[in-house]
């Protein structure tokens, strides 16, 4: 199990095109991945499940991944949420 | 089997092409229980991949020719479809309940939407959208019917339609849109108001396009005479195609006018401007020789999206029309919105009776903050070029002085701010409800000018609903109780050393023209497509025997007279 806390930076929080993006690259493998905000658990892999959320800016957040592609995951999403501006 | 439906001409022009029905299918189904709900849970996948797939070419399509922002919404609607924690709870339900897939789609969506629906953050209100148009995609193939993407026709169509709303024409390719019927509407209905401003031919209120009309039947629109022809022989498209290349001489002819001056053959001059929605319009006034615009109809700003246009985003649009004009008149009118004009953003109860509800300046008194966004932005622009503001469905003197008071209040604001102001702005209202123009001597001693909107005042003074085609006989523009609250009007300003224009259907009606340059109107705006054959006629008319014609039609009882001695008068 990976996990690693972020805060958001952006103005907007998490939704349009940065969520597309987050569940995109979650999508891209076999590990379970999970968005957790105020104690809830999102599928990081659901577009509706992240959007659901409503992160805004300052939220804590916590992504969480498990499997065999575990590190992998939890790499490549940090790298978006980077170059994204998200955090 | 060839066959014609009548309607009214809405928008001059013959159209050849073949149809393309823009109707809502009918997604209807019934639930039931399924004896096999693996094989149920392969056709849902099955309908999946076919709309994902579906969706990935209409993604890439609007990516190249509408742009990487455009196509964003693609992207979202094929998440969706991939989307775990939409497909498992469908699937699962399909397998416990052994229901079919349309009905563990339909709760499952519907649960989603309620959701997005009921959070307080307008973006996720909108998402609640998404899901159901990509709901829809997939009911649709589920049932095996056809789903609608208008924005990507790419071959030449005439669009077949119960009505065309602003946002429905808003997303049609004006390339390859050539013509279009409906089933409902009139000379004045928005769809109308569109297909001319397009200069596309239109026959509306033919009652039955949508069920007499197929995909891919062959269909003639002549909204020269307000016929459709449905799968006509050889003889009929040949004869068609005749008059096609004859209305084009004749506009070829009209074409020479376009830079002449509109003047009387007795050396009146008055002004014939175009009415407009879009910058996008100005080609057209270009083409057509205006001398102005008459009317810029700012509601198309605020149509077809999901939230407020900025003041930016309003103050480019204002920037670019003043400049198109280089120095011409060009008169704004401020948002008109209610009536048969919607914004579903901005959540306004639906009413019994909108056409005499809470609708244009009734709205941006009360909605100030919206209201004063947009003051800002055509202040902003004024100098830029000849600006004239213009408050819609004033019915008291209160309300023009109520507007005009924020307009100067925000104009404040500017100078303030550094912001650079035109100082001779005209401020004027639109006259179309009936106690303005029978106070018109009033508010001539307030107002700048008057533009007669004939569509709503024909509505007002008839009481008749122009969206009503059982009522249509009552929009009688000749009426002489129509022509003398004209006159009230022209007359009014005249005292004041004021203008009067109009900017109705029936400034550029060619029965009205000869008794509106006879009561001394001094602006006509129309269609673009109208201004030519108004300066030919005009050309060709005497004011001083206008003069004379004018009153003898306010001196008769009904519409039927005046038009028999206008046709006598001058030869139509």
């Amino acid at each position: 199990m990976a996990q690693k806390q972020f805060t958001v930076t952006a103005e907007t929080g998490i939704h349009a095109r940065p969520a597309t993006l987050l569940v995109q690259t979650a999508s891209k493998f076999d590990s379970d991945v999970q968005l957790e905000y105020k104690g809830k658990k999102v599928n990081l892999k659901s577009i509706m499940g992240v959007m659901s959320l409503g992160v805004g800016k300052n939220a804590e957040i916590v992504i969480h991944a498990e499997g065999s592609d575990e590190q992998e995951a939890l790499t490549s999403l940090e790298e978006t949420l980077h170059s994204e501006g998200l955090a | 089997m060839s066959s014609i439906l009548k309607g009214i001409a809405a928008s001059s022009g013959i159209a050849i092409a073949k149809a393309y029905r823009l109707v809502e299918p009918d997604l209807s189904f019934e639930e039931k229980k399924v004896d096999n709900p693996g094989q149920e849970i392969e056709r849902f996948q099955q309908a999946m991949a076919t709309s994902r797939s579906e969706l990935e070419v209409i993604r890439d399509r609007a990516k190249t020719e509408l742009g990487e922002d455009k196509a964003a919404i693609f992207e979202a609607h094929l998440l969706v479809l991939s989307d775990p924690e939409l497909i498992s709870p469908i699937e699962d339900k399909i397998k416990q309940d052994s229901v079919n897939a349309e009905a563990a789609l339909k709760e499952t969506a519907d649960m989603f939407v309620a959701m997005f629906e009921q959070m307080d953050n307008e973006y996720m209100q909108e998402r609640a959208a998404d899901i159901r148009d990509v709901t829809k995609r997939v009911l649709s193939h589920l049932l095996g019917v056809k789903v609608l993407n208008p924005s990507m026709i790419s071959e030449e169509v005439i669009v077949i339609a119960e009505d065309l709303t602003p946002s429905d024409t808003a997303q049609l390719n004006r390339e390859f849109v050539k013509g279009f019927t409906t089933n409902i509407g009139g000379r004045t209905s928005h769809s109308a108001i569109m297909a001319r401003s397009m200069e596309i031919p239109a026959v509306v209120g033919t009652k039955e396009a949508t069920s007499e009309i197929q995909n891919g039947d062959l269909v003639i629109v002549d909204g020269l005479n307000g016929e459709v022809h449905i799968n006509p022989t050889e003889e009929i498209i040949s004869n068609y195609e005749r008059e096609q290349d004859q209305f084009a001489d004749q506009k070829a002819e009209w074409a020479k006018l376009v830079n002449e001056k509109s003047v009387s053959k007795d050396g009146h001059h008055v002004e014939l401007a175009a009415n407009i929605g879009t910058p996008a319009d100005l080609e057209g006034v270009r083409n057509n020789g205006g001398e102005g615009i008459g009317l810029y109809r700012t509601e198309f700003l605020y149509m077809g999206r999901n939230e407020l246009p900025t003041e930016e985003e309003q103050f480019v649009s204002y920037k670019e029309v003043l400049e198109g004009m280089e120095g011409k008149p060009v008169v704004v009118r401020t948002l008109d919105i209610g009536g048969d004009k919607e914004l579903p953003y901005l959540n306004l109860p639906h009413e019994m009776n909108p056409f005499l509800g809470f609708r244009a300046i009734r709205l941006c008194l009360e909605e100030t903050d919206l209201f004063k966004v947009q003051l800002r932005a055509l202040l902003r622009a004024s100098v830029y070029g000849n600006l004239k503001i213009m408050f819609p469905m004033i019915s008291n003197l209160s309300e023009f002085r109520s507007a005009k008071a924020i307009l100067l209040e925000v104009k404040e604001e500017l100078l303030e701010e550094g912001v650079s102001v035109s100082d001779d702005i005209e401020v004027g209202i639109m006259v179309e409800i009936p106690s303005t123009a029978v106070l018109a001597d009033q508010f001539a001693k307030e107002v700048d000018f008057f533009s007669i909107g004939t569509n709503d005042l024909i509505q007002y003074t008839m009481a008749a609903d122009r969206m009503n085609e059982r009522v249509s006989y009552l929009y009688q523009p000749y009426n002489p109780a129509i022509l003398r609250l004209i006159k009230m009007v022209i007359d009014a300003s005249h005292k004041e050393g004021k203008w009067t224009g109009m900017c109705g259907e029936m400034a550029g009606d060619e029965i009205a023209i000869p008794i509106l340059l006879g009561l001394g109107l001094d602006e006509f705006s129309m269609s673009a497509t109208s201004i030519l054959p108004a300066r030919a006629q005009l050309l060709g008319l005497s004011r001083d025997e206008m003069k004379s014609l004018a009153e003898e039609a306010l001196s008769l009882s009904t519409n039927e007279e005046v038009i028999s001695i206008v046709k006598n008068a001058v030869k139509l």
